[in-house]
């Protein structure tokens, strides 16, 4: 009798322990942690990281381990041998993190070979989604703010010249391409189309900037990555004192990016700018994640749509992870319950398109204006739920 | 025809100004190569570790934009001094190989440790409100840095010419590029000469490092990779040691650089690089080079 219940108890406490024992999620999150963009890979993760340490209780004991690798360049080997490693050594359930649109690139076959689920975050090429159908992207699209730049270009700044300035990659090309059709669908007409140097470092713009000078456009169209790439194209433009022989400034927002802003300087005011998250946008969810990300990485730390790339990317990740209920986490599981996921997020409603898997969010038309010494986004228009215009087009490769 | 004059004008200053900092950079490492045989790959790191001197004076510290230049070649041209008594001078005999390897990884140890001291971000600095603004021509506004650039390195270009053709250094220093031994036997101290020498070109990098920020687009710790194959191609196309040579090649790959991304920016960064192939099968040993 004695040893009967000794038995059962013993037996049933394995039984609750089994049940009870937490499970550790391994998420492999790759992004640049040197090099030229080793901020923009700094500031993903600060995101990512943030969302994890506030909603980690969430999972009900279980936890997540983010293992991170260093994409180091914009182009594609050695982000496609960082997810290799991580798919295969580390086993990782979830693929995340990404900063430019050519790792990303390289990473999607894997991401269908292995069916592991890939969570991009940041990059921003329109058809990046259409490589691999174990692909969602929660972050934006080049088309997104390039179209609708466009046509705030023509229509309400009144421009009906433009050139364009692109960084020559995928998404400044998709960049320009959106912007080209939004102005010359609005009655505008772009006059010239200049690559300028590739992704890797920034090139000094003196001559492209010049050249546009030169042929007086009404409107001057920027794209190049955030960050270094932005800080230095605005300072030339001012240098260059392109604003004062009367050609205005716009892009997405990547060319005032909240990271370099107060580093250009108070002339970069008046710049107009279409983007889907400013760090000044003002809803109560922004107000609480621009509190908890100072709280976290300082007073100078800045909530930029990078870092909230990072932040809703592991909202979404959260979300593959209650959605499988304990099970295994399949590719296949993981899309389904993401496709037409609705997410409260600092930048407003978003959602993943249940047909593209793409992000369908706001995109805000902005303008820098000087607030007695600091620089900040002012939101002059909402445009609410855009979805991808290059896949809604089926435009080149976005068609497929 | 105002036009195509606007369009020159635009074209000489910017290529203009851009040629006298490569040329400003690169004569010290010319020099070194020319004067001791010795290929110092770390000559870019002088010129970042400059810049970095510069905007931590001006920017938190608030001294002068051009007092900080003079300070900044001061310190680095000591910092040279002393890298060459301590660590340079024990790989000049040595073999090429061994030069590279132990240049290269001083390459790196600066790139690590600007990393380290001052994070990996780019440093910008705000120019005094002097050098803010434009000249004007009479047809053609140019922007004051830009004169500025191209005026300080002609005062460069001409005291380092005075120097090396009228002084009695200027002498030696030629004497033991031609013929090394002879100059030894004549009783130049090479040695000594070395470390001046040495610790000028460093100091002259350092100068163009704090030049520079503008134009080279802010300064990052890769500062000493990204813009070593330019020095190298400018010394190169002007020849070893050859400071008229280097001089020419500045010019030409500065003004060609900038009219090759203003006319046809597609052709980005290729044109410096063809013009670099066409002169070396032209000329092996530069367009001023001995043989």
């Amino acid at each position: 009798m004695f040893r009967f219940t000794t038995a059962t108890i013993l037996a049933g406490s394995i039984a609750l322990a089994a049940a009870a024992e937490a499970r550790e999620i391994k998420v492999g999150f790759i992004a640049p942690k040197s090099g030229g963009a080793a901020q923009l890979g700094e500031q993903l993760e600060r995101g990512a990281r943030l969302y994890i340490k506030l909603h980690e209780k969430e999972l009900g004991g279980d936890t997540i381990k983010l293992i991170v690798r260093d994409s180091k360049r914009p182009g594609g080997p050695i982000a496609k041998a960082a997810a290799q490693e991580l798919i295969a050594r580390e086993k990782v359930e979830i693929l995340g993190g990404v900063i430019f649109s050519p790792n990303a690139m390289s990473i999607a076959p894997l991401a269908t070979a292995a069916k592991v689920p890939f969570v991009v975050m940041n990059a921003g090429t329109s058809w990046i989604t259409t490589l691999s159908p174990n692909i969602a992207r929660v972050s934006f699209t080049m088309w997104q703010a390039g179209f609708i730049m466009g046509e705030h270009a023509a229509t309400a700044l009144g421009c009906k010249t433009a050139i364009s300035g692109y960084t020559n990659y995928p998404p400044g090309k998709d960049s320009v391409a959106a912007f080209k059709r939004g102005f010359e669908g609005a009655g505008g007409k772009v006059i010239d189309s200049i690559p300028m140097g590739g992704p890797r470092e920034a090139p000094d713009f003196t001559p492209f900037f010049q050249r546009v000078k030169d042929k007086k456009p009404n409107c001057f169209y920027v794209f190049v990555p955030g960050g270094n790439h932005a800080a230095g194209a605005s300072k030339t433009y001012l240098a260059l004192r392109m604003k004062q022989a009367g050609i205005k400034f716009i892009g997405p927002g990547d060319l005032t990016h909240d990271l370099q802003l107060q580093s250009i300087g108070p002339a970069i005011a008046g710049t107009t700018i279409a983007i889907h998250y400013h760090a000044d946008l003002e809803n109560p969810v922004n107000a609480a994640y621009r509190k908890a990300f100072k709280a976290e990485y300082g007073k100078d730390a800045v909530n930029d749509f990078v870092s909230v790339g990072g932040y809703d990317g592991m909202a979404a990740v959260f979300h593959i992870i209650k959605s499988a209920k304990g099970g295994k986490i399949t590719a296949a599981g993981a899309i389904a319950a993401l496709k037409g996921w609705t997410h409260d997020s600092p930048r407003g409603k978003i959602m993943v398109d249940p047909v593209t898997r793409d992000i369908v969010q706001n995109i805000y038309v902005a303008e820098v204006v000087d607030d007695n010494g600091t620089l900040r986004h002012k939101t002059l228009k909402t445009i609410e739920a855009v979805k991808d215009k290059c896949k809604e087009l089926k435009i080149g490769r976005c068609g497929k | 025809m105002a036009a195509a004059l606007d369009i020159a004008t635009t074209i000489l200053v910017f290529g203009l100004a851009y040629a006298m900092l490569l040329f400003i950079i690169s004569v010290g490492l010319s020099i070194t190569m020319g004067l001791m045989g010795f290929v110092n790959l770390a000559h870019g790191a002088f010129a970042m570790v400059g810049g970095y001197i510069t905007v931590k004076l001006v920017t938190p510290m608030g001294v002068p934009y051009l007092l900080a230049l003079v300070i900044a070649f001061f310190l680095v041209a000591a910092l040279g001094a002393v890298m060459d008594r301590l660590l340079y001078r024990h790989v000049y005999g040595r073999p090429e190989l061994d030069q590279v390897l132990f240049t290269i990884g001083i390459v790196f140890v600066s790139v690590a440790g600007v990393s380290f001291v001052w994070g990996p971000d780019p440093q910008n600095i705000l120019l005094p409100e002097m050098l803010l603004g434009d000249i004007d021509l009479g047809f053609k506004s140019i922007p004051v840095y830009r004169a500025f650039m191209i005026v300080a390195g002609g005062a460069i270009v001409a005291a380092l010419f005075f120097g090396l053709e009228r002084t009695k250094i200027g002498a030696q220093v030629r004497a033991a590029v031609d013929n090394r031994r002879m100059a030894e036997s004549c009783g130049i101290p090479t040695g000594r000469l070395f470390t001046i020498i040495f610790a000028l070109g460093s100091g002259m990098a350092a100068l163009g490092g704090g030049l520079g920020i503008q134009i080279l687009g802010g300064l990052k710790p890769v500062f000493a990779f990204e813009y070593l194959v330019i020095f190298l191609i400018v010394v190169a196309v002007g020849g070893l040691g050859n400071i008229r040579g280097t001089f020419v090649a500045a010019l030409l790959l500065g003004i060609i650089d900038f009219a090759g991304k203003y006319f046809l920016p597609e052709g980005g960064g290729f044109f410096i690089y063809g013009v670099t192939f066409i002169v070396l099968l032209w000329r092996p040993h530069g367009l001023l080079g001995k043989a």
